[in-house]
């Protein structure tokens, strides 16, 4: 009976639900917040919330795979880049290449992303180099491969390829929730394809970090890298297959983004990596590794959209704010974890 | 063969053989292309003004030169890089030119404030920004790379809020000064060699630089040892954050305004870049400010080849990512021990043949 109650307590103290609870309610502010504001301007109906997965569906995929590079100690700031990357062999060779398809361009993509990961993870888990080193790298060279490609402002037509363009404005609509415009009819409101992927990712993810060995795994390198080692787990191998992932997973993050722009140019996407780092930090994800969730990195991801939602629905603020909104947040987060952190240590 | 071993042990080895690579493929690229082979070493005066080919990379290698002079002394410290100096760059121009150009911004030729109230307050603000940097740093212990991030991409966006957008002209003779002339030489070469001259003096004339590497070395023996280590480490952070100020100084002066968008963009990469191939480990400890420098002029003169060649500006990264990760590869602990493990079963096999002979 009192090792169950020590149990329970030491479930009340644990400082990262903490840090979850407070995302999620300060997620619940911040809507509530958007809502009272503009709710004359539409901040209340179902397709808001909606359109902030519908815009923010990549960085959902790329979140997530940030989320377990994280877990095991890392980071990768080649995201952002990739995405531009994947944008614009997407848009270019939609255009350009004869042979290249809706089917075969996301194949190439997807293997790409792998591609990309394998050699980042090798350079981090066997040849032991900085992550953040290495995935700078990795920023840099993407970001100049996709200027390599091209360096003019891409857009995918409907006769460029038929079928990703159908694709891309597939509309799935919900049963609820609808809307009367000014003509009387009644507007239903709807997701692209985007969200369905994110949120099939969302729930991979979050299954596999769960309940398989390879989740279960990233959370104890993150932890110790010494005791994973003496455990028995093959640290350099999990590190490795992170970074893979986190790869792969930006580049259907970077399908689905582009599903969403229908556009590729070389600066597009600068700063999502912090967007993702972000999301993932809000959302309880520590940066020391092995503490995390993707349903924290879920809510962090929607307050991002929040913030730049309220900022589009305000009009007058500067296009810059949400960029320092999502720094001072970031800030806050990283301050509140060290504080966090230097408890646990008095602690013990 | 030991010879040629010892010459590689050196410090400033893999700096001045990169320098002298750049150069021979410069030579020959000239040669072929039907000019002298001296053509890259010549320096003539065009317009009242030193020119050539040297005298260029010197000129526009200095905002990497000062970057890397903090630079170096903050992954010394720290064994992290401050990935925020490019956008601090942008930043302190952004608070500089608004302030000079006052009501009349975006497009000014008088100056609004004395020239020095902008100068202090572009490199104000980069002690601000450093000293941000150093606080999470050194008090807060929060790692070096994801303290910077925070600034990395708030300070370029709090630069351009400052700037409302716009890029900001300032078209005054006494401001262009910091990125032109001072009689035939260039001014950012001038104040290169000064700060590089007061830093190397600090340095040498107190313990400070030996303070540095001994907290880079082990934090915690130099804490026990009296040293205040947090405080060194916070004042390696402010002093990067200055550099990066008078770098951004100089980067808008070049071109009088402030271009807040394209300031110092991936000018993180380039200075970190000059710190590994100056010789210095990423992970902390000993440096070496001399190789950091050389490494800084290494890397124009790396981009100003890539432009020889014709090869865009916007390809250049690629290069240098990959030259990055080669070099860092190189300094690699199990690729170090891999080479070890291979000259020792050389030296073995050797050993083995000697004795067979025998």
């Amino acid at each position: 009976m009192k090792a169950a109650n020590a149990l329970k307590d030491r479930k009340k103290m644990n400082s990262n639900t903490t840090l979850l609870l407070i995302t999620i309610v300060l997620f619940v502010l911040l809507y509530a917040a958007g809502c009272v504001a503009y709710a004359n301007k539409g901040f209340t109906t179902v397709q808001t919330f909606l359109n902030i997965f519908r815009s923010n569906a990549g960085l959902i995929c790329v979140a997530c795979g940030m989320t377990c590079v994280m877990l095991t100690g890392g980071i990768d700031i080649s995201v952002g880049s990739l995405i531009a990357m994947d944008c614009m062999i997407i848009a270019f060779g939609l255009n350009n290449w004869g042979w290249a398809s809706a089917p075969t361009i996301i194949l190439l993509v997807l293997a790409i992303g792998i591609v990309f990961g394998l050699v980042q993870g090798f350079c981090v888990g066997y040849l032991e180099i900085q992550p953040f080193i290495v995935t700078m790298a990795g920023m840099f060279f993407a970001r100049g491969m996709t200027a390599v490609i091209s360096t003019d402002q891409l857009s995918i037509t409907a006769e460029a390829d038929q079928i990703f363009y159908d694709m891309a404005n597939f509309r799935i609509y919900l049963p609820f929730g609808g809307t009367v415009n000014r003509a009387g009819k009644v507007i239903m409101p709807y997701v692209g394809i985007g969200v369905v992927i994110a949120l099939v990712v969302l729930v991979v993810i979050f299954l596999m970090l769960r309940y398989t060995k390879f989740g279960r795994s990233l959370y104890a390198v993150g932890g110790s890298e010494q005791s994973a080692a003496m455990m028995g787990l093959d640290v350099k191998k999990t590190k490795m297959k992170a970074y893979i992932l986190s790869s792969f997973l930006c580049s259907i993050g970077g399908i689905c983004y582009c599903m969403n722009t229908m556009s590729a140019s070389v600066n597009q996407a600068t700063g999502l990596e912090m967007d993702a780092i972000a999301s993932s930090v809000i959302g309880g994800t520590l940066l020391t590794g092995g503490v995390g969730n993707v349903i924290g990195t879920l809510f962090g991801v929607l307050i991002n959209g929040t913030i730049s939602s309220i900022v589009q629905f305000n009009g007058k603020l500067a296009s810059s704010w949400p960029n320092v909104l999502t720094a001072a947040l970031l800030c806050f987060f990283i301050i509140l974890q060290s504080i966090f952190a230097k408890i646990k240590d008095k602690n013990k | 063969m030991s010879k040629l071993k010892k010459l590689t042990k050196q410090q400033l080895f893999l700096p001045i053989f990169c320098m002298l690579l750049v150069l021979c493929v410069n030579i020959v690229y000239d040669v072929s292309q039907g000019r002298d082979f001296y053509d890259f070493f010549k320096i003539y005066i065009q317009n009242e003004a030193l020119n050539g080919r040297i005298i260029n990379i010197l000129n526009r290698g200095s905002e990497v030169a000062i970057l890397a002079i903090g630079m170096t002394l903050v992954v010394s410290a720290s064994a992290g890089t401050d990935i925020s100096v490019g956008s601090v760059m942008a930043l302190s121009a952004g608070v500089c030119c608004t302030l000079l150009a006052g009501p009349a911004a975006p497009q000014a030729t008088e100056l609004a404030v004395p020239l020095i109230v902008g100068v202090l307050a572009a490199l104000i603000m980069g002690c601000i920004c450093g000293a941000f940097n150093g606080a999470l740093v050194a008090y807060l212990n929060i790692q070096p790379m994801v303290a910077t991030l925070i600034l990395w991409t708030a300070a370029r966006a709090i630069g351009l809020l400052v700037c409302n957008n716009l890029i900001v002209y300032v078209r005054n003779d006494s401001f262009a000064v910091f990125g032109g002339y001072i009689g035939p030489v260039p001014t950012p070469i001038i104040i290169a060699a000064i700060c590089v001259a007061a830093v190397t003096a600090v340095l040498k004339m107190s313990a400070m630089g030996m303070y540095i590497q001994s907290v880079g070395i082990n934090r915690k023996a130099s804490r026990i040892a009296g040293l205040n280590s947090q405080k060194i480490i916070f004042l390696c952070y402010v002093l990067c954050g200055l550099c990066a100020g008078i770098a951004g100084l100089v980067a808008s002066s070049r071109i009088t305004s402030a271009d807040t968008n394209n300031i110092g963009l991936n000018y993180e990469l380039d200075a970190i870049l000059a710190v590994a191939l100056g010789g210095n480990s990423l992970a902390g400890g000993r440096f070496n400010l001399a190789g950091s420098i050389i490494g800084a002029y290494t890397i124009q003169a790396i981009t100003t080849t890539m432009y020889n060649l014709g090869v865009s500006s916007a390809v250049n990264p690629v290069f240098k990512a990959v030259i990055v990760i080669i070099i860092v590869a190189v300094q690699a602990p199990p690729v170090k021990a891999y080479f070890k493990k291979m000259s020792a079963k050389k030296q073995a096999e050797k050993e083995v043949k000697g004795a067979v002979g025998v």
